[in-house]
């Protein structure tokens, strides 16, 4: 690809960002950091092409220390952003609520 | 390299791309973003197969070790935080994409060939060395920020600002020379394999200018820090992305990078500051000229928690507007279950939140949600302000500048135009604080504390609020 075509892929996710995340309910905005948090370890694909290829030991250990750093945001990132998410809920509608929502502590 | 020979390579990477959109779009309700945070996961996987497979690996074993490793430790601090660490953790998490962008690059100076980015006569290609060195510098920069931003979070540091003298011609200077530093590699006659020192000067002085950017900025403007590193994060991976031609990498960098960006605006618009005025910093360290000298003693009512359980109790309407201190105090829990029952005495409880509350976007209701208050029940600032002239009570519990009426009314107050609760119209006010000594993290004195309406509840937040519902 050359540099142009790479260029408008970035200034129109640029675009696309913008408007995603401005629809974005403000009660979720600690989930959407954690969340971008996660998919910005995508550089993890470039640490693996340093660690795979051959040639250079030395930007092979930089490119397994990128992968173990990235991994810790990836599961990391996922795994907090589901715990967080799971806890939203909107009222129950059974029985009123009189705090018999068996929530613990 | 077999890469630009099978289509289908490009294909799945573009597919990443758009989970990652949708991903972020899921979150658009509380309802759809788990669904979302599925999709984030799927391009994550289909990025990672599709790298790995396309690859020829010759160290496989390492490769799944690191992940294992670094999945492992990512995986148990997920389960382990603590709801109310959440912007220490996320800071945390930025550095760590900081520092692997630039551990990247850095791979990519010193091996290109393995990026594809050897042109003819033996040096890297002109374009690639100035992504790399970009990526590298934003990488560092994320890196050495965000962990001023996590010592100030968490704690390791004290969040009043470090003014160093003459510290914004330090700091232009630095980023002007990275800048030159950054041209001269480009268009400098040696540029091969590990070749030429430019590149490290680019990589340790953006470390050092990531340290010098946060160490003047005040706790209270952690929110705008931490979403300017959040797209600091997001552009160091796009810079990779350009690197190597990766459609992931560049939609999922330009996403974050517009998310944080986009989130530091409402920040700052929350505050009615500038963001440059964010960033220079210094916010909260001179003693604000607000509240006109009105630093003498003033007349303030002392209520008790019996007095909050009867009142609130016969009350009609009751807003809690919770703030930083509730989550200090971990007092979430025990508001929670205030609320619920008051509500079974027949009292309409709702939760209002600033969008500065907090020490990050969103902090509130996530610990509200951790202590299980229905997200229906809590309201954003200007969804709910109407609603103060006809309530009751408001309970203010740990916050202070947001419902500063100064903001309104006070020209010469450093918050003056800040959008604020008026809190000032409800019929009666309890404001939970730790004494009367301490002010808001801008420094300016609340008028709410002598207000007629107003009582004042002093002590720890969450045994306050216990004693409370000991009386209810």
């Amino acid at each position: 690809m050359d540099f142009i075509s790479i260029l408008s892929i970035f200034v129109l996710a640029c675009f696309v960002g913008y408007y995603v995340v401005w629809s974005v309910t403000p009660a979720l905005h600690t989930p959407l950091m954690a969340v971008t948090n996660a998919i910005s370890s995508v550089i993890v694909v470039g640490a693996l092409v340093a660690s795979a290829a051959a040639g250079s030991p030395l930007a092979k250990w930089l490119g397994l220390g990128a992968v173990v750093l990235a991994s810790v945001n990836i599961f990391g990132g996922f795994a907090v952003t589901e715990r967080m998410l799971a806890m939203y809920k909107k009222k129950d509608k059974g029985p009123a609520q009189n705090g018999a929502k068996g929530g613990k502590s | 390299m077999e890469h630009a020979v099978n289509p289908w390579v490009a294909v799945a990477y573009l597919i990443a791309g758009v989970c990652f959109i949708v991903a972020l779009r899921g979150l658009s309700s509380p309802a759809t973003s788990r669904r979302g945070n599925r999709y984030g996961m799927i391009g994550m996987a289909i990025a990672v197969a599709t790298t790995l497979i396309t690859h020829d690996i010759a160290s496989l074993p390492e490769i799944v070790g690191a992940i294992a490793i670094g999945g492992g430790v990512g995986f148990v601090i997920a389960r382990r935080i603590q709801m109310t660490a959440m912007p220490q953790l996320v800071a945390a998490f930025h550095s760590l994409v900081g520092l692997a962008a630039v551990l990247v690059a850095v791979a990519a100076f010193l091996n290109p060939g393995a990026f594809d980015i050897l042109g003819g006569d033996g040096n890297i290609l002109a374009v690639s060395r100035v992504e790399m060195a970009l990526g590298a510098a934003i990488g560092a920069i994320t890196f050495s920020g965000s962990v001023i931003a996590f010592a100030k979070l968490n704690g390791n540091m004290s969040g009043a600002p470090i003014l160093l003298p003459a510290r914004h011609v330090i700091n232009l200077g630095t980023l002007l020379l990275i800048l030159a530093l950054t041209a001269g590699f480009a268009v400098a006659a040696n540029a091969g394999p590990g070749e030429n020192g430019m590149f490290w000067a680019v990589v340790a002085l953006s470390f050092l200018i990531g340290f010098l950017l946060i160490i003047p900025i005040g706790g209270a403007d952690m929110p705008v820090v931490v979403s300017m590193l959040n797209s600091y994060s997001g552009w160091a991976a796009a810079a990779m992305g350009f690197t190597l031609h990766n459609t992931a990498m560049i939609i999922t960098g330009a996403l974050v990078g517009s998310s944080g960006a986009i989130l530091s605006y409402i920040m700052c618009r929350a505050m009615n500051r500038s963001f440059i005025s964010v960033i220079a910093g210094g916010f909260g360290a001179e003693n604000g000229g607000g509240g006109g000298g009105s630093a003498e003693q003033r007349p303030w009512k002392r209520g008790s928690a019996e007095d909050a359980a009867f009142l609130m109790k016969e009350a009609g309407s009751v807003i809690i507007i919770p703030g930083y201190g509730m989550a200090v105090a971990q007092a979430q829990h025990v508001l929670r279950e205030m609320g619920d029952l008051l509500k079974e005495e027949g009292v309409n409880v709702k939760f209002a939140i600033h969008p500065v509350a907090g020490r990050m976007p969103g902090h509130m209701n996530v610990l509200l949600a951790e202590a299980s208050v229905p997200y229906d029940e809590v309201f954003e600032l200007e969804d709910i302000n109407g609603e103060f002239a006809q309530a009751d009570v408001a309970f203010i519990i740990g916050a202070n500048d947001v419902v500063n009426p100064a903001a309104k009314t006070d020209k010469s107050s450093p918050i003056y135009g800040m959008p604020v609760f008026d809190v000032d119209k409800a019929k009666t006010i309890f404001f939970i604080k730790r004494s009367m000594g301490g002010q808001g993290y801008a420094g300016v004195d609340n008028d709410v504390f002598y207000m007629d309406q107003t009582m004042m509840l002093l002590g720890d937040a969450k045994k306050m609020v216990e004693e409370i519902i000991k009386a209810l």
